[in-house]
């Protein structure tokens, strides 16, 4: 269990715009990301001395960011091998570094150009190795079509209805035309969702993500420092990585997994929970990772803030709403903002627990929840003010 | 068609599935049992995850029931697929106890359902590689 808690904290935020077609090369989005955080922080970029990302071949090296930056010490310079599940990882991972004394001022980020360049919803290499040899022959290919898979067993467990996906879908879309950086700010209405043209049955194109160019970037330092800097410090509460047994050969193959209609969150949440000393209800505001609609379920159910099975009449008649009981995904999310990979939601998070969130702001937010992940293993962190 | 002309993507068989799919290609579903735990393994591997011995290679039933389904409707990439949706890819639950993976032939998309038996079919797909689908069956 994470034992750091409130020991660190996210002292800068920065981040790109959001777009299809940035038009630029993804280091230089890093750059820019990161380089917005160091000075929102009141930091310089001589004071960094960690810089942590993670990609799937898709995005800049830390090296290659530190490089431009400038950075003369970039003595804790590491880039997992990580999809969605990372965003809450490299975060963890930097209070741990420090902790140990491999750095002082870590400075995390996320680039990708997800629209114009590598898609994370396109294809695969024709010639299928590993497990994909199992899947992709078959014309199972996307990230949409495996979490579909998820979704229907679900469906089929407990009743689950396109009708709570809808309902997702719109709260989020609502939140996102209070967000001038969100990517798709017109209404959705339920009659929207429904016409949505369905793209991997029982998928329509409003329960899956939008693809976007752009980076956000996080510093992290010790507490005390975090007092002493520019910003009101956002601590980090606790934290949990990981999942449960056969989390498969890579990020799509679940098809060892115990039951798929719940997904890692169910076997970290008692770490998460625990490392930090509070429970669900004790959540002000959640940024959830939404690749797809129907991960918001599994999150909130594999987190205890309902049971298994529950996550559909859950969320219905508002309280994900912002005016609601829980509001989740208040910038938009991966569905309405935009897809940075699950480091938008953290930049989400922050924002909320310094009260700076403009339109957006929760009153009174003092503890925040952040998931990244939606398959076999994934991250979370709890934070507070 | 040619084989040179098939233009989806074909596994690369490996040490560890060549078995798979050389049984895929005689007609006949080859999997792994582990004689420690009793247990059938799919996709293979060296080690059995219960016992960490190395399983043993025999043939199955190739019956089983759905256990989840996916209709695709949107080809990617498309021009590979824009001719073949709608098309069914399902994790099928064989009798022998584990979860396999393939294609669902011969029933329409709005008759699919949960749990409904089904049978493997040897879908052939060039010389050297067949690929595993199912048909549904009287329960």
């Amino acid at each position: 269990m994470y034992k750091l808690r409130d020991k660190y904290a996210i002292a800068g935020i920065g981040n790109t715009e959001y777009s299809k077609f940035s038009g630029r090369t993804v280091r230089s989005l890093a750059t820019e990301a990161c380089l917005k955080a160091i000075e929102d922080a009141g930091l310089t970029v001589g004071d960094i001395d960690g810089i942590v990302s993670f990609n799937f071949n898709d995005s800049a090296p830390a090296i290659g960011v530190a490089t431009e930056m400038g950075i003369v010490n970039a003595g804790y310079a590491v880039d997992y091998a990580a999809g969605g599940n990372g965003a809450n990882l490299i975060t963890l991972a930097a209070t741990a570094a420090i902790e140990a004394g491999l750095a002082k001022n870590v400075v995390c980020f996320r680039a990708m150009n997800g629209r114009s360049g590598f898609r994370l919803g396109g294809g695969r290499d024709m010639s299928a190795y590993g497990v994909t040899q199992y899947t992709a022959p078959l014309g199972w290919i996307t990230y949409p079509q495996a979490m579909a898979m998820w979704a229907r067993r679900h469906m089929i467990d407990y009743g689950t209805t396109e009708e709570h996906w809808a309902e997702i879908a719109t709260t989020f879309r609502a939140n996102a035309l209070l967000n001038e950086r969100a990517m798709q700010r017109t209404p959705m209405t339920k009659d929207d969702y429904f016409n949505s043209r369905m793209i991997v049955d029982p998928f329509r194109m409003y329960d899956i993500c939008l693809e976007s160019d752009g980076a956000c970037a996080v510093v992290i330092t010790s507490a005390e420092h975090a007092r002493d800097l520019r910003q009101k410090p956002v601590y980090i509460m606790g934290g949990a990585y990981g999942g449960g047994p056969s989390q498969g050969d890579d990020l799509f193959d679940a098809i060892r997994w115990p039951s798929h209609s719940h997904n890692c969150f169910k076997y970290l949440a008692d770490d998460l929970w625990g490392s930090a000393g509070i429970g669900p209800k004790d959540v002000d505001v959640a940024e959830i990772y939404d690749c797809f609609t129907y991960s918001v379920l599994m999150a909130l159910e594999g987190l205890g803030f309902c049971k298994e099975g529950e996550g559909g009449p859950f969320v219905m008649g508002g309280r994900i709403a912002r005016d609601g009981e829980l509001p989740v995904n208040t910038h938009g999310g991966l569905l309405s903002e935009a897809y940075i990979h699950g480091f938008n939601h953290v930049i989400e998070a922050v924002e909320q627990l310094r009260g700076t969130a403009g339109e957006r702001q929760i009153d009174g937010a003092e503890i925040a929840l952040t998931t990244a992940g939606a398959m076999t293993c994934g991250s979370a962190m709890i934070l507070r003010n | 068609m040619s084989d040179t002309a098939y233009a989806k993507p074909l596994p690369v068989p490996d040490p560890e599935s060549t078995p798979f799919w050389d049984g895929m290609r005689e007609g006949r579903l080859m999997l792994q049992r582990c004689a420690s735990t009793g247990e059938h393994l799919f996709p293979p591997v060296t080690f059995c995850p219960g016992s960490l011995e190395r399983p043993e290679w025999v043939e199955v039933s190739g019956k089983g029931k759905v256990f989840s389904w996916i209709v695709v409707r949107h080809p990617v990439p498309r021009d590979i697929y824009a001719d073949e949706v709608p098309y069914i890819v399902a994790l099928v639950t064989l009798d022998e106890g584990c979860r396999m993976t393939g294609n669902i032939l011969g029933v329409a998309p709005e008759d699919m359902r949960a749990d409904m038996p089904v049978q493997i079919v040897f879908n052939r797909a060039t010389a050297e590689i067949t690929l595993p689908a199912f048909r549904p069956v009287e329960g």
